[in-house]
């Protein structure tokens, strides 16, 4: 709420991911892949002419393991 | 090594030798439970306190119980007495459970009380047979206090089973497996209900602050950090055990104690398998404060103290860590499950005299690659450990990599 809709973050469910690779080919910037073809976020929020990609790599998760989220998510209290 | 003139802290009374303090003696020495009419206050005094949770991760008590306590809503929540204790390394909460079980219950309604909670499960490793023994005696004990809000959950084997969310999982589904956060087990835990997941000494802790008062807890602290604390002491020593130190202690003092030299000790593992390896010179002045080792990189932890003798190669013995860390995970994060497998098995190779070639430079890699991709922070207390390891034993390490033997042992190892 509030936030620009760039000024967000990926969040990864890393139990939901299963390592299929297909989220790092849509936005290659933002995600790198490790050597067992599991996603390696790069730190930081996504910027704005990002965001087209990182959508379509969410999208592209079979396991819906990759969202979206707000940059202060899940930051303990 | 406890804590000088003062009978009142968490081993003081009856030898640790005979048999649990059983309820009468427990009253008799420490007086009943104090009141629960004001619950609000101990969580003020639990925080002026400054008493850290004390299963590893070292998260303020009195800021934990605040956050239940002061949820939205009326709905009960649950306290978890986590006694599962499953760093192989670690005894000090089964010796608490199991010598002290009646402050540990006193810690487990006091929260209760506290945050509104109207189920108390006391989480307890299968595998400490003394301890469940104790804590099923003293529950029948204060079956009248307790009444039908308590019950003895055995808690499974392994290394994650006491990972807050696994507890949870483990209790709500019997698989004792890490879950995704959010939600928090404080937002939804057992049953869906906000849960307090305490480990069991800071419970205990908390009966004896609710008792004396935060400035008495206080009194204690050579440095920054205040009050006492269980810590074991094992490996390299004469006297293993379980003892209570006032925070600030030098490592010296508590190795000395137990019957260690800095002669025959080559490192020392502080905090558990997710801790960290620090030289024994660099030890042996090191106050024994979380704030202070917090400040070196440092890491307090469950309080282990593991003396590695001069005979042994830390590559050695970390290989065996991250061994067991690899196979001790779940299994449900690709980043862990094979990241963790490869650094053992390049550890392994360079410990047994048979590195592949880059097997150093791997470890090095794997190292900030690894770090932060799981649910539950498996991964990264085994970084932890990996890292300072490459700290304290580099040299090693590189001996290792480089001719296949081991300085330390003087053996040459590069047999198949």
């Amino acid at each position: 709420m509030g936030q620009k809709p760039a000024d967000m973050k990926l969040r990864i469910d890393w139990i939901l991911c299963d390592g299929y690779s297909l989220c790092s080919p849509e936005a290659p910037d933002v995600i790198d892949l490790d050597e067992w073809g599991y996603p390696i976020i790069r730190p930081g929020v996504i910027a704005a002419h990002e965001l087209k990609d990182v959508k379509r790599a969410v999208a592209a998760c079979p396991m819906s393991a990759l969202s979206l989220v707000s940059p202060d998510f899940d930051k303990r209290s | 090594m406890t804590f000088p003139n003062d009978t009142r802290r968490l081993l003081a009374g009856p030898s640790l030798d005979g048999n649990p303090e059983r309820y009468p003696a427990h009253i008799a020495r420490l007086g009943a439970l104090p009141s629960s009419a004001a619950p609000a206050d101990l969580v003020g005094s639990l925080e002026a306190s400054g008493l850290l949770g004390r299963g590893g991760a070292g998260f303020p008590v009195g800021r934990k119980w605040r956050a239940i306590a002061s949820r939205d809503g009326k709905s009960g929540a649950v306290v978890v007495a986590n006694g599962a204790e499953g760093e192989p390394a670690s005894h000090k909460d089964r010796v608490l459970m199991t010598h002290r079980p009646h402050l540990v219950i006193d810690g487990a309604i006091l929260a209760a009380d506290a945050v509104g909670a109207d189920e108390i499960v006391f989480y307890i490793g299968r595998e400490h047979e003394a301890a469940v023994a104790s804590m099923k005696a003293a529950m029948s004990e204060r079956k009248v206090e307790l009444g039908k809000r308590a019950k003895l959950v055995l808690a499974p084997l392994g290394y994650v089973a006491g990972e807050a969310t696994a507890v949870v999982n483990y209790i709500n589904s019997g698989k004792g497996k890490p879950m995704t956060v959010p939600p928090r087990v404080s937002e939804r835990g057992v049953g869906k209900k906000p849960t307090l997941v305490q480990n069991v000494e800071s419970l205990a802790y908390a009966a004896l602050i609710a008792r004396y008062g935060d400035v008495w807890y206080r009194s204690a602290g050579r440095l920054s950090s205040k009050g006492t604390a269980l810590v074991t002491v094992s490996g390299a020593v004469k006297d293993a055990g379980v003892w209570e130190i006032e925070l600030g202690t030098p490592f010296g003092e508590v190795a000395q104690e137990a019957g260690a030299t800095v002669g025959r000790t080559r490192a020392v593992l502080m905090g558990g398998y997710f801790g960290t390896w620090t030289s024994a010179e660099d030890a042996w002045t090191l106050p024994l404060d979380p704030a202070v080792m917090k400040a070196s990189g440092l890491a307090f932890g469950c309080g282990l103290l593991w003396l590695l003798p001069t005979a042994s190669c830390g590559v050695w013995a970390t290989a065996q860590i991250m061994e067991y860390l690899a196979d001790a995970s779940a299994a449900q994060c690709g980043p862990c499950l094979f990241g963790l497998r490869a650094l053992a098995d390049a550890t392994s190779r360079l410990a047994a005299g048979r590195p592949a070639l880059g097997d150093l430079a791997l470890i090095e890699r794997l190292i900030p690659q690894t770090a932060g991709r799981g649910a539950c922070h498996h991964p990264d207390g085994a970084i932890q450990l990996m890292a300072s390891a490459l700290h304290v034993f580099g040299d090693d390490f590189a001996y290792h990599a480089r001719t296949g033997a081991c300085a330390v042992t003087n053996t040459p190892m590069a047999v198949r």
